[in-house]
């Protein structure tokens, strides 16, 4: 057993872990575990830009931001966090265009910026270029620059490092960060890292859904394993389902592509988002248009031979502009679907996206216990944390804002912290429980199939708790996962090594997408309202005087929740400071 | 720069295709065959097949996992984003250097067995893993980060579109050594820097920003810098960017002739 001692460790090498890295790697001594190498994780994947007021373009100021944010998120969002972000996200553009970022640029050498749904000028008037961007390639530009950043400042990384456990003590009646347990994938041994301070930045949870925009190795680690260490996980019931996944395989084609102009029809060639929100149409929030979408093909309005998806037409521009402004995606459509953007419309259909919920932290990325006690050490940011600022329905590009800010938060907080704290005592043998684990899962010979089980899991999410939810369909689901989760205990798997155990992996990896299927599924039914990116067909509406809080999960023995064993469902206050909840109408 | 576009009609008239037809999705046998190795017990590489019913727009990242996942978990590959963006997936198809993700499967020859093996000139881990930790190595000593000096501007720092189109082709780098392991000097010479570290070179060489070109062209300017590329092209052919490699290169050593350091 290795023992590695850091004031900082961070886990994840995306956008937040990196952007914390660089941080908190100038002021201490900080060492980054990635399950992944750092240049491959899904920020990377990310295409249409990063929003900021920057005014480079039209007239535009950071409370109108923080508005379009709070609105977006149909009023779920902390709006003390949401101020924080939109306030901060000029700066956060300035540092990456310093570290190098090639941004797009104006006429006068400016950060170029472009319009995206939901961001408005003056409180919903009118769309406003607010997205800074470079092509359609800025999240990989960002994870580039922030790789390189690293390297410049010399971050120490343990590649393929995969984290599985949190270890807390208990010092004077409070759980303090010790350190974190990581499994080596080149070797198969585990490692324990000892440190004052432990960042957790370790992504999404798409794997759980069948159609995602994300990539394969997006399995929700972090969340599983805070929770399961007893850390609640916030708003799971909110995930977002982009509007345009290239349509049956998910992957993602950029909302730039309607900011630049492109539009939705549907079979009949209708452009049909001028029946759902008349106002900036294509360019509304990501929930509306998704189901928007949806309602379509429900009614018999789908394109293609089995009516299941609707077409994203860019054929009204010019072709020098799409390959200026849109090049990947209109590489995608061309090498996955073999259609021609430049004269044919690209199928598309929503695909699961993002989680808005995660693990709770307050606006210094500290991960809380409950609805307010901080854990001393342990910090979170990215979509792995839920801050609020995205509420039940996140705005295009205020992702990368929020691994921006809330990354950099993150990272200068964990030195800070490190610098005044001392270690916090290791139990004994910490690795015990999950070494157990491993080995059980390496050595047994059950019946069922990893893949197998992965795949009821996804079809039945994607069936019944995707765009369109209710008491039916999320009950049913919960029985399936119950199923499967019996299933999972009889796994077996093939690989018996110990190096690049990658069967191992995914059995692991699978556990946490069960565990976490039933957190978003319990708390779905919890919410019997409809609100951002939860639509209830049984409760259509939203509901302010039942239903205006966070949703808090603890794993819990002892508990139950809408008829589920194990876990316990709480209630979390929204902070409201300048606005008041109206009709969320574009 | 920002055009004004014309508001797209509300309605239009589509090809029978997108409103009608039924089409059934066509399946196809096909093998692959793949470059099987485990150090522990394996002296050296073996060919195993394996035969698997495939769809019209299968990748060959589909054949892989369909083999993972329905008849031998222990296939060792690595793989994440699974659309051509997070670079891990770079292997030898059929002899050419491609990311698995991104060759469908029906552009290729599946009459006869498909060749999947690692990448060539990095250590091989297991199955389709090497170590990539020679690679960044290279890709660190050119400095690849932003070299500046004196006092940061408040805002941005300008930069003309006709200066930032200068390096566009060479930020499209995703790391994957698709290049650098199908350079014939690199499988010769491990020390060589490779194709993609003078990619990341050439990024910063000639972004204007940057006041870090004369440190990088001295590094590159070693007997293991650009002058062993022997313009082959096999780098160019490989990248799954579309990146111009050669080219950059090529524009690598100019800069060493022309800028005076």
């Amino acid at each position: 057993m290795k023992i590695h001692q850091y004031d900082v460790v961070i886990v994840g090498a995306g956008g937040a872990g990196m952007r914390a890295a660089i941080e908190a790697g100038q002021r201490t001594r900080t060492a980054v575990l990635t399950k992944l190498y750092p240049t491959r994780s899904h920020t990377g994947a990310a295409q249409g830009g990063m929003c900021a007021a920057l005014a480079n373009v039209e007239e535009d100021n950071w409370e109108w931001h923080t508005f379009d944010t709070i609105k977006g998120g149909d009023y779920l969002v902390d709006q003390d966090a949401a101020e924080v972000m939109a306030k901060e996200a000029i700066d956060a553009v300035l540092d990456l265009e310093k570290m190098g970022l090639p941004f797009n640029r104006t006429p006068e050498g400016k950060i170029d910026q472009r319009r995206f749904g939901g961001h408005t000028r003056d409180h919903g008037k009118a769309p406003v270029r607010r997205a800074c961007y470079a092509a359609d390639r800025t999240g990989h530009m960002i994870l580039q620059t922030l790789y390189q950043n690293c390297v410049k400042h010399g971050v120490e990384f343990y590649n393929e490092f995969y984290v599985l456990d949190l270890i807390l003590t208990e010092v004077d009646g409070r759980r303090r960060v010790a350190g974190v347990v990581a499994y080596e994938l080149a070797t198969g041994e585990l490692h324990i890292f000892q440190s004052k301070s432990v960042v957790f930045a370790t992504g999404g949870v798409g794997k759980v859904f069948k159609t995602t925009s994300n990539a394969h190795t997006l399995t929700g680690d972090g969340m599983a394993v805070a929770y399961r260490r007893g850390i609640p996980l916030e708003d799971m019931e909110f995930f977002q389902f982009h509007p345009t996944g290239l349509a049956g395989l998910g992957i993602l084609l950029s909302e730039a592509a309607r900011g630049e102009g492109g539009i939705l029809r549907n079979a009949d060639g209708e452009r049909f988002m001028e029946r759902y929100a008349p106002t900036i149409k294509d360019l509304a929030p990501r929930d509306i248009v998704a189901r928007s979408m949806a309602n379509e093909v429900r009614e018999g309005r789908g394109a293609g031979p089995n009516k299941d998806y609707v077409l994203l037409d860019l054929t009204h521009l010019e072709p020098e502009h799409i390959d200026a402004k849109l090049p990947d995606i209109t590489e995608f459509a061309r090498t996955y679907l073999g259609v021609e953007p430049y004269t044919e419309p690209v199928p598309v259909f929503p695909t699961a996206h993002y989680a808005m919920g995660g693990i709770p932290t307050n606006v210094d990325s500290e991960v809380l216990a409950d609805n307010d006690t901080v854990i001393p050490g342990l910090f979170a940011a990215g979509e792995v944390a839920c801050v609020s600022v995205h509420g039940s329905n996140r705005l295009g590009t205020n992702s990368l804002l929020d691994i921006n800010v809330f990354g950099k938060r993150a990272g200068k907080a964990a030195a800070a912290y490190a610098a005044g704290a001392d270690y916090v005592e290791l139990p004994e043998a910490p690795e015990t429980e999950i070494a157990a684990t491993l080995e059980s899962l390496r050595t047994s010979d059950g019946s069922e199939n990893i893949a197998a089980i992965r795949k009821d899991l996804q079809d039945i999410m994607d069936a019944n708790v995707q765009v369109f939810r209710t008491e039916q369909t999320l009950r049913e689901a919960l029985d399936v996962i119950a199923t499967l989760r019996e299933r999972y205990a009889n796994v077996g798997i093939h690989d018996r090594g110990k190096r690049f155990n990658l069967d191992l992996l995914e059995a692991v990896e699978l556990g946490f997408l069960l565990e976490l299927a039933e957190v978003i599924t319990v708390s779905a039914l919890h919410r019997k309202e409809s609100r951002g990116g939860h639509f209830r067909e049984d409760y259509e509406k939203r509901d302010d005087e039942n239903f205006m809080h966070h949703t808090m999960a603890y794993l819990d023995p002892e508990s139950e929740a809408e008829g589920v064993r194990g876990v316990r469902l709480d209630t979390k206050p929204v902070v409201v400071t300048r606005y008041q909840p109206m009709e969320r109408k574009y | 720069m920002t055009t004004e576009i014309a508001e797209p009609a509300s309605k239009v008239e589509l090809p029978s295709h997108l409103s009608g037809d039924a089409g059934e999705i066509p399946s196809f046998e096909c093998t692959i065959r793949i470059a099987r190795f485990v150090p522990e017990q394996d002296e050296e590489p073996h060919w195993e097949d394996y035969q698997v019913t495939m769809y019209g727009t299968d990748r060959v990242l589909d054949a892989l996992h369909k083999i993972k996942w329905e008849i031998d978990g222990s296939l060792s590959f690595r793989r994440s984003c699974a659309h051509g963006i997070c670079g891990s997936d770079a292997m030898r198809i059929n002899g050419r250097n491609r990311l698995a993700c991104k060759t469908l499967l029906k552009d290729l020859d599946t009459s006869k067995p498909i060749t999947v093996e690692p990448i060539k000139g990095l250590p091989v881990e297991k199955d389709l893993i090497v170590d990539m930790e020679p690679f960044f190595q290279s890709y660190r000593e050119i400095m690849p980060f932003l070299i500046t000096t004196g006092n940061e501007p408040t805002r941005e720092r300008l930069q003309s579109q006709e200066d930032r189109a200068r390096f566009d082709d060479t930020t499209k780098c995703i790391l994957c050594a698709a290049c650098t392991s199908s350079c014939p000097v690199f499988w010769t010479d491990g020390q060589y820097f490779g194709p993609a570290a003078i990619v990341n070179a050439h990024r910063f060489i000639f972004d204007s920003r940057d006041e870090g070109g004369d440190l990088r062209l001295e590094i590159l300017n070693d007997k293991e810098g650009v002058w062993r590329c022997r313009t082959t092209f096999n780098c160019s052919e490989a990248c799954p960017r579309g990146i111009e490699v050669t080219k950059a290169i090529a524009e690598v050593k100019q800069a060493l002739f022309t800028r005076a350091f």
